[in-house]
């Protein structure tokens, strides 16, 4: 995707979504907030992993823990009387990190299928960590008192400032992500996606680059885990079922890998899709299933490459 | 307290038995084709489901196991013409996505075709009793039974594998699948074979847990992790590798749940002991895992990339 049109496809998805109240308002359809606040926390999410997955190389299985550390964070901070929602986000981004930090560095030891399994089952460790937590409510998880507090006011428990806040978060985040990308560091990360062993006789050590990326995206992820928190208002391990990693992935892929806003439209898709096919069946996975066996085969290079066929380019 | 060791460990060996028979065909395709199947565990629940089926059908669990064995063979054949085939070479996030799809579409019309309710099947009379071990200490003959079918099986593929024409090839398959296929060998045939063998192990270790589990559609992503644990641990494409893997993971697991708690109690009072046990049984396969990982990054019997 050129830069210019990357440029347009972001200002028409943030622009659309900046204007959405106001529709839902005309509409009266006030649960429209509600559902785009959903859409907007994965988005976030699947933008830390495309940065990992799309720039890296990284197929990491294992991102809805993040999620997880994050909607915790909000939990069990408020149990201790902490409602202030910079204070939330601080410490969902001071738990992921050395989580990342440790289980990025047993992954990357590895890579391709060897890669993908570690970091489910890292993942499934975190789950079952949680589940096992029965302090807060273990497998059936722990409803809020409370949306997080803004500046001492309980600003969010409006749904629009919470939307409004979440789009903020993930504007600046993609920003974050873009300017990373196209640094020094970023570009040194796909150098090392193509061709990790160039890269290391051209002086740079892989490893480092991968796992800081792989931190800084985990980190993004349990942003969202925080305003998915926040959403919901109820926390539980379900939340970092390995499903949701899968979901995640499928994200990023309809909305066409290494290019960050990609990963916001590929958000938008899925998570529309399954509220339309929930609407007329109550057995939605199994088309959304079916949808995704169909696009992978229908297509030789992908699911990225369909997009670019359906788009007429080359 | 050895009585309890003892039961724990025989516990342990029967899970640890099952996870090598999930492990083992996935270990195959993962080592031969470079293929990641999240589809396995669900093969594992379709055999557990179709036992119940075929076992209410003919009044005997014993048919319906052997009437399962054939049924998930049939099955993995049609999945692999359907689908697989046209993933092998395509990159692995492209596998991940379709058979990811592949999983949802197989949980959803399972509960669509027996319900979302949990099914149980009773066990055959003459594997009910238990038999005793040790001085009062009594062991379910049809836990024994698991490991004994369990251990068989893994001798007989480990006589496939070390001394027949079909075992050699796969071997070859695993270290250098390019160099097999230049030699003459249908890859794409031998690869057909060795996916609806797997399945059909997959489907016979969840048609004899069905008796001492409830069948529901859960059951399969709980061993999948685990299985994928287990290939870590012991090397991805080595049967070898897989059979240690799922009976150290086994052990451990079972073992851990037991014994961490009691262990921590030695060292801090109770109510913190149990919190603390609890919260780090589940986590200890993947600690192990971790640890070895460190140590050898292929896994105990892989071979370097």
């Amino acid at each position: 995707m050129s830069p210019r049109l990357r440029n347009i496809a972001a200002l028409v998805i943030f622009g659309g979504f900046a204007l959405l109240p106001l529709l839902a308002g005309m509409l009266g359809e006030s649960f429209l907030i509600v559902i785009a606040t959903r859409i907007l926390a994965f988005a976030i999410a699947a933008l830390a992993l495309d940065l990992i997955l799309g720039y890296g190389g990284m197929v990491s299985f294992g991102h809805a823990a993040y999620l997880g550390i994050g909607a915790y964070a909000v939990a069990i901070l408020q149990r201790a009387g902490i409602t202030d929602l910079t204070l939330h986000l601080l410490a969902a981004i001071v738990a992921a990190a050395p989580f990342a930090l440790v289980t990025g560095a047993i992954s990357l030891r590895t890579r391709g299928v060897y890669f993908i399994m570690i970091t489910l089952a890292f993942a499934q460790m975190a789950y079952f960590f949680f589940v096992s937590l029965s302090t807060y409510g273990g497998d059936d998880g722990v409803t809020l008192a409370a949306r997080s507090t803004l500046l001492g006011q309980p600003l969010l428990e409006s749904d629009r400032v919470l939307f409004y806040v979440t789009l903020g978060l993930l504007i600046v985040l993609y920003l974050l992500a873009l300017r990373i990308t196209q640094s020094r560091f970023g570009r040194v990360l796909t150098g090392t996606r193509e061709n990790p062993v160039r890269m290391q006789a051209i002086g740079y050590s892989p490893f480092r680059f991968q796992l800081t990326a792989y931190v800084i995206s985990g980190c993004m992820a349990a942003v969202a885990g925080v305003m998915l928190a926040n959403q919901t208002e109820f926390v539980s391990p379900a939340l970092m079922n390995w499903h949701r990693s899968g979901e995640l992935i499928v994200m990023v892929v309809l909305g066409g890998i290494g290019n960050l806003i990609g990963a916001v439209g590929g958000a938008v898709i899925a998570l529309l899709l399954e509220e339309f096919l929930s609407r007329f069946s109550e057995h939605w996975p199994l088309f959304f299933g079916l949808i995704l066996i169909g696009v992978v085969l229908a297509s030789r290079d992908g699911v990225s490459g369909l997009i670019r066929r359906i788009g007429g380019a080359k | 307290m050895t009585n309890l060791l003892l039961l724990q460990l025989l516990n342990g060996l029967q899970f640890g038995v099952l996870l090598f028979l999930i492990a083992a065909g996935l270990t195959l395709v993962f080592g031969i084709m470079d293929f990641v199947n999240l589809a396995h565990g669900v093969i594992y629940m379709i055999g557990a489901y179709l036992v119940v089926t075929f076992a209410g059908m003919t009044g005997s669990y014993g048919l319906g196991l052997l009437l399962t064995l054939p049924a998930t063979l049939l099955i993995g054949l049609v999945l692999e013409f359907l689908i697989f085939r046209h993933l092998y070479d395509r990159s692995h996030l492209d596998q991940v996505l379709a058979t990811f799809g592949l999983v949802m579409v197989i949980t959803e019309a399972v509960e669509m075709i027996w319900g979302a309710a949990p099914l149980t099947v009773s066990m055959p009379e003459a594997l009910s009793g238990s038999v005793p071990l040790i001085g009062p200490l009594r062991y379910p003959v049809f836990r024994l039974a698991i490991i004994a079918a369990g251990l068989l099986t893994a001798l007989g593929l480990w006589l496939v594998i070390t001394r027949t024409r079909i075992g050699m090839r796969l071997r070859a398959g695993a270290s250098n699948r390019a160099m097999l296929s230049a030699l003459g060998v249908d890859v794409r045939k031998l690869f057909t074979l060795i996916f609806a063998f797997g399945a059909m192990l997959a489907g016979f270790a969840g048609a004899m847990v069905a008796p001492i589990l409830a069948v529901d559609t859960g059951m399969g992503e709980s061993v999948l992790i685990l299985a994928f644990v287990v290939i870590v641990i012991g090397g991805i494409g080595s049967i070898k590798g897989a059979f240690a893997g799922a009976l150290l993971v086994g052990v451990v697991d079972t073992v851990g749940r037991v014994f961490g708690p009691i262990l921590l109690k030695a060292v801090m009072d109770p109510s913190a002991a149990a919190q603390a046990g609890r919260t780090l049984a589940p986590m200890l396969v993947y600690i192990l895992m971790a640890l070895i990982l460190a140590v050898r990054p292929a896994g105990l019997f892989g071979q370097k990339s």
